[in-house]
């Protein structure tokens, strides 16, 4: 007669143990999934200062910043103004000059190419800027992609020059 | 001859028996009853098996003496090379181990592919052995990674970063794969730690593939169904398992011409130079048993969509079973499909050239048709071909095309008149 209601009672038990069980698994495999996650250790190493005097114009350096390349270019004049002169609409990822670089004598970007990773070969490709020997990118003198498999331009730190000779990046 | 049951032969074999019944287990793997007209291709099931514990074995030694740390990995490998007693042979051994088990592995699924295999009811066979083959990948890629040379690196830094092109959650992936912002320490560690697993899982895969096997029996030559309780069957002891050995001998013969006279001509000479995150070498290029699927994933100018249509050229594969609709098994009573297998492996083996050239002029072009025929071979031509392709008659018995020979059963008649008289009109 009331088994009409028993059967209400065991099944609202039943889903009430299996969420109880299932939130009680998925807790217990959080710890061993965020375990592979970056540490505090790695996330605090995250500035480094550089000295930038030495660099001459139409030169770069490159440095190592979490593990990664950066690369810290000063510009010629020519350099800047074709960097500026470039339609957006030409662009794959379009982003101003005056975007990308505080200063426009002073480049600062990840040296990783935003396609599968490798570290791209300074002033070679078609747009004289820098070029992805793994897959073929190209990149022009703003470090924007112009051709090849790359979806994004080289990604800009957060960097700010502390005097006229340091760039602390980070 | 049909599998026999078996019946233990003193009280101690039965009370174990029937509390474990692995004296049961060893019995049917002696007795299996396999097709006579098995010919060398099938020899590889038990050659991949051979690849799998050689693996296992040196991986299980190597791991003594190497030290996954970025400071000492690529030492620790040259620690192995000069210093300790055979480590060069181990090493060697394990290196050209992996390419002897791609190499083995390739010929078993173009068996597959020519003989049809993979067709009903075999399915899970098929799939089972595709599992297998991805953990394949994905251990041999990890292996690749732990000498911690450029080109360990730079294949970490291209594949991880395979992940990125997921839309909004990629870049969180591949940051949890690394363990922080590039390829590192954490990295290495982990690699390490699932390249000693994932060969366990393969093995566990490999048991479950034979159980599978076991099931419906192996395929053959001929690809019709062979009559159980006839004698179109075998035993798999001692006919198969002499067959086996010999193929086994033959492919531990080239395996150890690699070994001894060419130990790095499978490899890249950058590997000997340690791990460099600020430069990455000018030609990367992974091993050569992954090549097809990198030619696929540069021939497409797109990120997200090369690394989409590099997965689907292997998951394709899973509905291979249901993509050839073509009832007929062996590709030898299928006139096109015979000529559309040579045209598929040519393609392929074009594709692994073309991955390992600069992806630029006619090397791009040609990798972006190859492609296409790649895929338009799985999800048009099979599909239509099942359909239209007039199939050559199939035979009563496997034993057929053998005895159908112009002379054939007179030569038979004939030796056996010499054992048994004349009368042998009831030979056939």
């Amino acid at each position: 007669m009331n088994n009409k209601n028993k059967t209400k009672r065991r099944d609202f038990l039943f889903t009430a143990t299996y969420t109880i069980g299932a939130v009680g698994l998925a807790s217990a495999i959080w710890p061993l999934v965020d375990q592979m996650n970056p540490d505090s250790s790695v996330k605090a190493a995250s500035t480094t200062e550089v000295d930038v005097s030495g660099v001459k114009a139409g030169k770069s350096i490159t440095v190592l910043w979490r593990g990664k390349p950066i690369f810290i270019k000063r510009r010629t004049t020519k350099e800047i103004d074709e960097a500026k002169n470039v339609d957006l609409k030409d662009l794959k990822d379009p982003q101003k000059d005056s975007d990308r670089a505080k200063n426009p004598e002073w480049l600062v970007m990840v040296g990783v190419c935003t396609h599968l990773g490798c570290v791209p070969l300074g002033d070679k490709g078609d747009y004289k800027g820098w070029f992805c020997p793994c897959h073929g990118s190209h990149y022009d003198s703003s470090g924007r992609i112009r051709k090849g498999p790359a979806p994004k331009n080289l990604e800009i730190p957060k960097y700010e020059f502390v005097n006229n000779n340091t760039i602390k990046i980070g | 001859m049909s599998e026999e049951k078996y019946i233990p032969k003193n009280k101690l074999t039965k009370w174990f028996d029937s509390r474990l019944p692995l004296l049961t287990l060893s019995h049917h793997l002696k007795s299996y009853p396999t097709p006579k007209n098995l010919n060398y291709w099938w020899t590889f099931g038990g050659i991949l098996t051979f690849c799998l514990i050689t693996q296992i074995i040196t991986g299980l030694v190597l791991a003594m003496h190497y030290v996954a740390h970025v400071d000492y990995a690529f030492q620790s490998i040259e620690h192995i090379m000069r210093d300790v007693n055979y480590g060069w042979l181990i090493r060697y051994v394990h290196a050209n181990g992996a390419s002897m088990f791609f190499l083995a592995v390739y010929i078993h699924i173009f068996r597959s592919l020519f003989y049809g295999s993979y067709k009903a009811p075999r399915e899970v066979i098929w799939i089972i052995g595709l599992l297998i083959y991805i953990l394949m990948m994905a251990t041999a890629f990890m292996g690749y990674v732990l000498p911690w040379g450029q080109m360990s690196f730079w294949g970490a830094t291209v594949i991880t970063n395979l992940f990125s092109a997921i839309p909004f959650v990629g870049e969180s992936i591949t940051t949890w794969l690394w363990g922080g912002y590039s390829v590192d320490n954490p990295t290495l560690n982990r690699f390490y730690s699932l390249h000693y697993l994932l060969p366990f899982l393969t093995f566990g895969l490999v048991i479950l593939h034979i159980w599978a096997l076991h099931i419906p029996g192996n395929n053959n030559p001929v690809g019709i169904d062979v009559k159980k309780n006839s004698n179109e069957t075998m035993p798999f002891h001692p006919y198969m398992v002499m067959k086996d050995l010999l193929a086994l001998l033959l492919f531990i013969s080239v395996f150890l011409w690699f070994v001894f006279f060419a130990p790095n001509v499978l490899g890249h000479p950058d590997n000997y130079i340690e791990a460099n995150p600020l430069v990455t070498p000018a030609h990367i290029v992974p091993e050569w048993y992954l090549l097809p699927f990198y030619a696929i994933l540069r021939a497409i100018p797109s990120k997200l969509g090369g690394v989409i249509f590099m997965f689907a050229a292997i998951f394709i594969l899973m509905l291979l079973p249901w993509l050839d609709t073509s009832k007929v098994r062996s590709a030898i009573f299928r006139p096109i499909y015979k000529k559309l297998f040579w045209v598929l492996l040519f393609v392929v083996i074009l594709l692994g050239y073309l991955g390992a050239k600069p992806p630029e002029g006619i090397y791009l072009i040609l990798s972006r048709l190859a492609t296409a025929y790649y895929f338009i071979h799985f999800l048009v031509i099979l599909p239509l071909l099942g359909r239209y392709e007039k199939t050559d008659p199939l035979p009563q018995s496997i034993s057929d095309p053998v005895l159908d020979k112009p002379g054939m059963l007179d030569k038979f008649k004939k030796s056996a008149a010499e054992y048994e008289g004349e009368n042998v009109e009831s030979f056939k």
